[in-house]
């Protein structure tokens, strides 16, 4: 077995869950804009929980990409060419919902906002259906060639895992969001998060429970096994937790779900990082997609300085925007702009 | 159109289109940083109002350079699969480190500044806007670092028909992205002056026209107050007339910055992208000459066309050798070199599609080429020329009441995004028929070059790319036209726009401060933080 592939299999396995996990919550309350909250202060109570940490959750999914690049440069290739058509919907989902998010308050007209509300859930949800559908096929295999590219069209990644990865991390991450808004906002709406979240953590886990249980079938080991079962006691610890109204537990303890369960998924499937469902021995593997050791190496001691540095800043982050988010907290729209703007126009034209 | 122009296409489109956000965003950061520096010094209010002003327009701006980046990001595996396949070992590395030491940092920090006005001590607050700043510096050095291995390949060996790399020093201290990182920074604080200078010349010259600024018989401005519109004061008049000033000092500065730093940009490329140089100057035969214009059919691809109608001789030598005297090889003698050294035809492989075994067509467009790099240099220039004459024309402490001055400054503001759009362009077109350049150096590595056509991804279809291309294009159109809204409406606004707090405390001792809709009753101390983000 090689040591640095393997080193950076378990690396971008890292990144992955980093993303999910921390956009995890930030998709999900991107669409928990529109089911959730009830008034234009919710919605601004929502905002307001993620706004001064999503764009840094999301740049574990460029990193997660990047070092796919780096690391593994013909899993890159074949999984994001072969999946050409959804990625274009991620992109253009994630350009909506990145530009709703800063441009929302800045005009304060009700169809405005509106607009942008609708960007915001409309992006999410397709951001996490298709960063599912694309994980989901990564460990389910895609009908590739022997040069690794896709065979068969447009739509030939078309299949049911790729639903149900979808599925799997739009569930995971309304979860998610209602535990982390039970967490970081108060009053009203703190209240109805955790209901949601309890009434709603048994339904909304089904799909990822599906998943790893269906990748265990498929190439489980002794220890993923190990690993899915005890995801499951973390899921249920973490509903439970939330009844009871321990909401930072109950957070953590759905993470722990989320490290388990991916853990379970990645490891079930190494070596292999793409199969390819034509031949078996078309499969991409940590050996015959990865980097030379020379730049597997040096993008080791990289990384070794680099995300630990990460994690403690984007952690101080967290922790300097502790304080919960209220609507008392919001002020009234900044209405002002418009009627000075306007002012401004007419004064003496 | 095939597969590969439409991806040329879209790798064009998308990239410009990023390109038209970064600037600004790496230019105004700098600026706005630097100015609050000073506001944490002096305490001075007029730059508290500068650094919520503009700082608001970066805002604006930043996002649509996070959106964009991430199509770039995610293009090359989507559309360029096989280019990603040769050149991964050495290119994905400082992809993975920009977004690991670079887009981490921005964000993180940039997001840190943005909420933090009030949970933050002041000096911490500022410290997270300059290393946000410094972080998307990095961003640029590490991607031209990859940009830069594309026209100059360094540091690698071939194995298995693949580079390798073997040498990461030399990969990123590549000299061919030592002196194109200064001169894209530089360019990006040029679009950043020509912003500030459009914009505060704008705001004077309204005061102006409203009668709030008038000039006194000294010739000297009298700055007034308008009691109509919140945050329209005597400091408001100190704002504009600074913004003005650093910004016409910034696109001097970086004018003179790029010129130096393309100077040696344009040597290297004589060494290592020959073709590029002759074609930057439709130069056709040897000869020391800078053209400053050749007329005839430049897209014609034919040398036997073209005319130099005013030819400065030594010119040419100087740029690329710094004498006045070496001949400079022009495309005739380039052509057969290229074609001894690289083939006459595409290879019989697969991987070209149905372009196997066509003849290569060594000359890049010439016209993209030629008016590309004249362009570049004549857009930054005027902007510079405009910046000092605009210093002249406001010594009195304000602008001429001209209504044709002020739009011509406004519009002067598109003249360094001109600039930096056309410098992008003729890079890499002028790389072309080559994805990655071969380095012709002597003891440069064999073999290390891959021709655009063989670099798209194969099991992508026409029709895919096509969809992307279109889908693509029309999400960036409808955004830029509400990007520009925004920016107008806010730069209308004026300073209360970014700071509502103006409009709730009566600004001076008339005490007629219009209280907006927002509500007589008076802002909360947390309302301008959030009125800041969202
Ligand atoms: C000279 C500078 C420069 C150049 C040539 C490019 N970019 Fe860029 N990019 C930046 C300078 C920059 C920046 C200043 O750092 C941005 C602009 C706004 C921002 O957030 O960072 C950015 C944003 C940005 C982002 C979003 C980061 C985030 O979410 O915070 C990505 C993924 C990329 N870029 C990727 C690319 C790729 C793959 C390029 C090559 C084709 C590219 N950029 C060209
Ligand atoms: C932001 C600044 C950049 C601009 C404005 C820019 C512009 C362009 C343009 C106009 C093309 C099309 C050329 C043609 O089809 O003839 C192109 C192609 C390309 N560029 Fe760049 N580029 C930039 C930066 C980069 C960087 C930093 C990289 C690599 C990291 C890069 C990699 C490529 C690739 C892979 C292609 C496609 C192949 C080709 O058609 O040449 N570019 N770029
Ligand atoms: C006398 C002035 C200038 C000279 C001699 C000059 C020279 C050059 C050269 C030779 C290149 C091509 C490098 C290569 O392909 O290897 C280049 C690229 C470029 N130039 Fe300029 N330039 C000048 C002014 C400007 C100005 C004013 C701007 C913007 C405001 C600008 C922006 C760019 C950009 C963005 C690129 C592409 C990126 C890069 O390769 O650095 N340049 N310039």
């Amino acid at each position: 077995m090689e040591l640095l592939p393997t080193i950076w299999f378990i690396a971008i396995a890292v990144l992955w869950t980093g993303y999910l996990f921390l956009e995890g919550f930030d998709l999900g309350v991107g669409m928990l804009m529109k089911a959730f909250a009830r008034n234009n202060t919710e919605r601004r109570v929502l905002l307001n929980t993620i706004g001064p940490v999503w764009d840094g959750n999301e740049v574990w999914l460029l990193t997660a990409g990047g070092a796919t690049f780096a690391a593994f440069p013909l899993w890159y290739a074949s999984l994001f060419s072969a999946l050409y058509l959804p990625l274009l919907v991620v992109l253009v989902a994630l350009i909506f919902r990145a530009v709703a998010f800063e441009y929302r308050g800045k005009v304060d007209t009700d169809r405005w906002r509106a607009r942008w509300d609708w960007a915001i859930a409309l992006g999410s949800f397709f951001a996490a259906f298709g960063v599912g559908a694309a994980l989901a096929l990564t460990t389910t295999g895609l009908p590739l060639n022997a040069n690794g590219d896709r065979e068969g069209g447009p739509f030939a990644w078309f299949s049911g895992y790729a639903v149900l990865g979808g599925l799997a991390v739009v569930g995971f991450s309304l979860v998610h969001a209602l535990a982390f808004l039970a967490l970081k906002t108060d009053g009203e709406v703190r209240h109805r998060a955790r209901q949601w979240f309890v009434r709603l953590l048994p339904v909304l886990l089904l799909p990822i429970a599906a998943w790893a249980l269906s990748i265990q079938f498929l190439d489980g080991k002794p220890w993923t096994w190990a690993a899915v079962l005890l995801a499951v006691a973390a899921a249920a610890a973490a509903w439970l937790l939330a009844r009871s109204g321990a909401e930072g537990k109950a957070f953590l303890a759905l993470g722990v779900f989320l490290v388990l369960g991916t853990a379970s998924i990645f490891g079930a499937v190494f070596p292999v990082v793409l199969p390819s469902t034509l031949d078996g021995a078309f499969d991409l593997t940590i050996s015959n997609a990865s980097s030379s050791d020379y730049t597997l190496g040096l993008m080791s001691i990289v990384a070794a300085f680099g995300l630990p540095l990460v994690i403690a800043y984007q952690a101080w982050t967290y922790w300097v925007f502790r304080r919960r988010v209220s609507a008392a907290s919001i002020p009234e729209a900044h209405s002002f702009l418009p009627a000075v703007a306007a002012r401004a126009f007419t004064t003496k034209g | 159109m095939d597969a590969l122009e439409i991806a040329r296409w879209q790798f064009g489109i998308t990239t410009v289109y990023h390109f038209m956000m970064v600037p600004l965003t790496i230019g105004l950061g700098l600026v706005v940083a630097i100015i609050q520096t000073v506001w944490h010094r002096t305490g001075k209010p007029e730059y508290l109002r500068m650094t919520k002003f503009w700082g608001k327009l970066f805002l604006i701006n930043f996002i649509m350079g996070v959106a964009t980046g991430i199509v770039q990001e995610f293009q090359f595996g989507m559309a360029w699969s096989e280019y990603s396949r040769f050149v991964g070992d050495v290119f994905g590395a400082p992809l993975a480190l920009e977004a690991l030491l670079a887009f981490f940092v921005e964000s993180t920090f940039l997001g840190l500044w943005i909420f933090g006005w009030k949970q933050l001590k002041p000096a911490i607050h500022l410290a997270c806007l300059w290393v946000a700043v410094i972080g998307s510096m990095f961003s640029a050095y590490f991607i031209i670092v990859a940009n830069s291995w594309m026209q100059h390949p360094v540091g690698v060996e071939m194995v298995d028909g693949r580079p390798v790399m073997t040498d990461a020093w030399a990969v990123f201290t590549n000299n061919t992205a030592l002196v194109a990182v200064p001169h894209t920074l530089f360019g990006a604080l040029a679009v950043a002056g020509g912003f500030l200078l459009g914009i505060a010349w704008y705001h004077l010259w309204r005061r102006r026209r409203d009668g709030v600024d008038t000039v006194g018989a000294d010739g000297k401005v009298i700055p007034g107050e308008s009691a109509a519109i919140p945050g329209r004061d005597r400091a408001d008049h100190t704002v504009w007339i600074r913004s003005l000033r650093i910004g016409a000092v910034v696109a001097m500065i970086s004018f003179a910055g790029t010129a130096l730093t393309g100077d040696l940009q344009g040597k290297l490329m004589f060494e290592q992208q020959p073709m590029k140089m002759a074609a930057a100057e439709a130069a056709c035969h040897d000869g020391t000459g800078f053209s400053v214009l050749s007329i005839g059919n430049l897209g014609s691809q034919d040398c036997d066309d073209i005319v130099a109608l005013i030819e400065v001789p030594g010119i040419l030598s100087y740029l690329a050798k710094g004498d006045f005297t070496t001949e400079v090889k022009g495309v005739n003698t380039l052509l057969p070199e290229y074609q001894a050294n690289y083939g006459t035809h595409l290879p019989d492989n697969p991987i070209y599609g149905e372009r196997a075994g066509q003849e290569i067509d060594y000359l890049p467009v010439m016209e993209v080429t030629y008016w590309g790099f004249r362009m570049m240099i004549g857009f930054g220039g005027l902007a510079a020329l405009a910046a000092l004459v605009a210093l002249w024309l406001t010594r009195s402490g304000t602008v001429p009441s001209s209504p044709w001055l002020m739009r011509l400054a406004v519009l002067g503001i598109m003249a360094p995004f001109g600039a930096n759009a056309a410098g992008w362009i003729f890079t890499e077109m002028g790389r072309q028929p080559f994805v990655v350049a071969p380095n012709p150096d002597p003891n440069g590595i064999d073999q290390v070059f891959m021709f655009t056509a063989a670099a798209v991804s194969p099991g992508v279809s026409a029709g895919e790319l096509l969809a992307s291309l279109i889908t693509l294009t029309a999400v960036y159109a409808v955004l830029l036209v509400v990007e520009v809204k925004l920016l107008v409406k806010y730069v209308r606004g004026g300073v209360v726009s970014a700071m509502p707090e103006l409009a709730h405390i009566p600004a001076d001792e008339n005490e007629d401060a219009t209280p907006g809709p927002g509500g007589p009753g008076g802002a909360k101390p947390a309302d301008d933080v959030l009125a800041f983000a969202y």
